[in-house]
């Protein structure tokens, strides 16, 4: 296909443009928030501002920042990513090493694996999860959001699978001079494991970054909420914020609307998922591939 | 009983790395697993799994409500065009993405269309409250084409709709790059030799791209088969209000609101009991017929 012939030119032509269409479909709705968020309330009310900031001010942000609740919210957020990685790699490594071994070098393998699978088919809901965290008196604690979910088992089937997928003689020449499970999964697996882990980790990050309903149904203190969580609680019942709002935010408060405070606060909720997007697609790709099982 | 102490010698690390991974998943999956008992009983705080039996009095009620029963056709509505869509537009995405040759815009293609997939259905329904008004950016563009406004998350007929589309929106990226990933395997000396017979690019596509897509598309679907009474909770609940309850409420919903806004547990979990079911029986089926005939083992 060295020469191109008309109706190939012509459908390449609509090709791209459609193609350009969609894309612009994704981006254009951001683009459409964060020149919300910097308009003047007279402007959004109009309905004059399309995609490019009309009167430009900072009004939306200052309020977000003076008036406590967002980084409050982002702070939890962050605790919540903090503790809920650690627990999550810490578990789907635990779990994922003896589970790469053959029956014959753990027996009862094949059991422990039904028993993962088996609740990643049946959970029990909504309402029982609910009554074991509750019982437990995890409510209003940052555990609450972080252990049910202790062990993302499709994580931890992915980082099983890229083990099985390593040169068992690693393990074998170890194990002659005399290692322990222990020693090799801490010394001769762990940096082997990097490529991958970043990949679970990744998932795990965006995970407790994404999740508000946690945060919704555990958190009975909107003070604890995580940052999805207050947006949501942000989209329901912003007026309620901005009237309990005062002393710093109160100049803000004057100059801005629900909707631009609201968008402001949107789109800064977005922003460190679209900045550490391009690693994520990377690596969300490449995961499933390094997680398929080896034929 | 010595072969199980010999046992133990050698492979105690091992299984000493499970047992935290054992204990979490048996309080935070077993435990609400037998908890769905309480879907036979009324359920009593001080009481806990062990309230009073009641049968299956709950499940009566809840089928003689016809908030409920409004809800599983509701979610099986919108489940299935989402399931049926999730399957063709990635496919002709990922068709229409290949016939580019430039590599640099292949990949900024599949970046920008991949991007919605990573942000909370929370930012995106509040953006979509924000484009989607009646005076909003979308009915402001359809209006310089004579289209009446339409209130799409108003309207309890246009509402679903809505729902579908936008999470076709936000997910096809997903099964599109899955499917371009597939599609970079073909053997080019197929399409040379197809380009010698004298095929065009379209016959090409029809006669060795969709064939060769074909296992990996059947596995998509069959997969999907799981999500039939899965409606896309995040979203819904997120867009929905009273106004369009009679369309857009799905199980999912009505189980938080009966169940965790109303506190009546016990009702909650007989909807969850009757929804695992029948989900887990489902994927349970996908996974059996991705295993025999895509050759896909789960774990």
């Amino acid at each position: 296909m060295i020469y191109k012939s008309t109706s190939k030119r012509i459908f390449d032509t609509f090709n791209y443009l459609f193609i350009t269409l969609v894309c612009l479909s994704c981006i254009l709705p951001f683009v459409h928030l964060l020149a919300v968020s910097f308009s003047s309330t007279l402007a959004v009310q109009t309905n004059s501002v399309i995609f490019w900031p009309v009167d430009f001010n900072l009004y939306a942000y200052e309020f977000a920042f003076s008036n406590g609740r967002f980084l409050a919210a982002l702070w939890v957020s962050i605790q919540r990513i903090a503790l809920g990685l650690l627990v999550n790699l810490l578990l789907i490594i635990l779990t994922a090493y003896p589970l790469s071994h053959n029956k014959s070098k753990l027996h009862g393998r094949n059991i422990y694996m039904a028993y993962f699978v088996f609740t990643m088919i049946f959970n029990g809901g909504l309402i029982p999860t609910f009554i074991v965290v509750s019982r437990l008196g995890l409510l209003n604690s940052l555990w609450a959001l972080v252990l049910p979910g202790a062990l993302p088992v499709f994580s931890m089937i992915i980082l099983m699978n890229f083990i099985r997928n390593l040169p068992e003689e690693l393990q074998e020449s170890a194990m002659l001079d005399g290692a322990g499970s222990i020693k090799i999964l801490y010394k001769i697996m762990l940096p082997l494991l990097k490529p991958c882990l970043a990949t679970v980790a990744l998932f795990s990050i965006v995970g407790h970054w994404n999740d508000w309903f946690s945060g919704l149904i555990y958190m009975r203190n909107p003070a604890n909420f995580p940052l999805q969580t207050y947006l949501q609680f942000l989209l329901l019942r912003f007026e309620q914020i901005m009237m309990m709002a005062g002393g710093d935010a109160a100049s803000a408060l004057a100059r801005m609307n629900v909707q631009t405070g609201r968008a402001a606060q949107l789109f800064m909720g977005a922003v460190p998922v679209l900045i550490i997007y391009p690693f994520l697609q990377r690596y969300f790709t490449t995961g499933l591939v390094m997680g398929s099982v080896k034929g | 009983m010595k072969s199980i102490v010999r046992i133990l010698r050698k492979e105690w690390p091992l299984h000493l790395m499970l047992v935290p991974g054992v204990v979490l998943v048996f309080i935070f999956s077993i435990i609400p697993l037998y908890g769905l008992i309480i879907a036979f009983q009324r359920y009593n705080v001080a009481m806990g799994f062990g309230s009073p039996w009641v049968g299956l009095a709950n499940f009566e009620f809840l089928f003689s409500q016809p908030d409920f029963v409004r809800t599983i056709w509701n979610t099986l509505f919108i489940a299935s065009w989402k399931i049926v869509l999730m399957i063709i537009v990635p496919v002709f995405f990922a068709l229409l993405l290949n016939e580019i040759r430039n590599v640099f815009f292949k990949r900024l293609f599949q970046t920008v269309i991949y991007m919605p997939n990573f942000i909370s259905w929370v930012i995106l329904s509040g953006i979509m409250f924000e484009i989607l008004a009646v005076s909003g950016i979308v009915n402001q563009f359809l209006g310089i084409f004579g289209v009446q406004p339409i209130w799409f998350l108003g309207d309890e007929n246009v509402f679903r709709w809505t729902m579908i589309f936008s999470d076709v929106w936000r997910s096809f990226g997903f099964g599109t790059v899955i499917y371009l990933a597939t599609l970079t395997g073909i053997d080019q000396g197929l399409y040379e030799a197809a380009h010698m017979d004298g095929a065009n690019r379209f016959k090409q596509t029809i006669y060795i791209t969709l064939p060769m897509m074909m296992p990996i598309i059947m596995l998509m679907s069959i997969l999907s088969l799981g999500n039939i009474l899965n409606a896309g909770f995040d979203q819904i609940f997120n867009l929905y209000s009273p106004i369009v309850y009679s369309t857009g409420d799905i199980i999912d919903t009505y189980i938080f609101r009966v169940g965790l806004e109303q506190a009546q547990f016990s009702l909650g979990a007989a909807v969850g009991s009757f929804r695992s079911l029948i989900s887990a029986v489902l994927i349970a089926i996908s996974y059996y017929l991705a295993d025999r005939f895509a050759g896909y083992r789960v774990f």
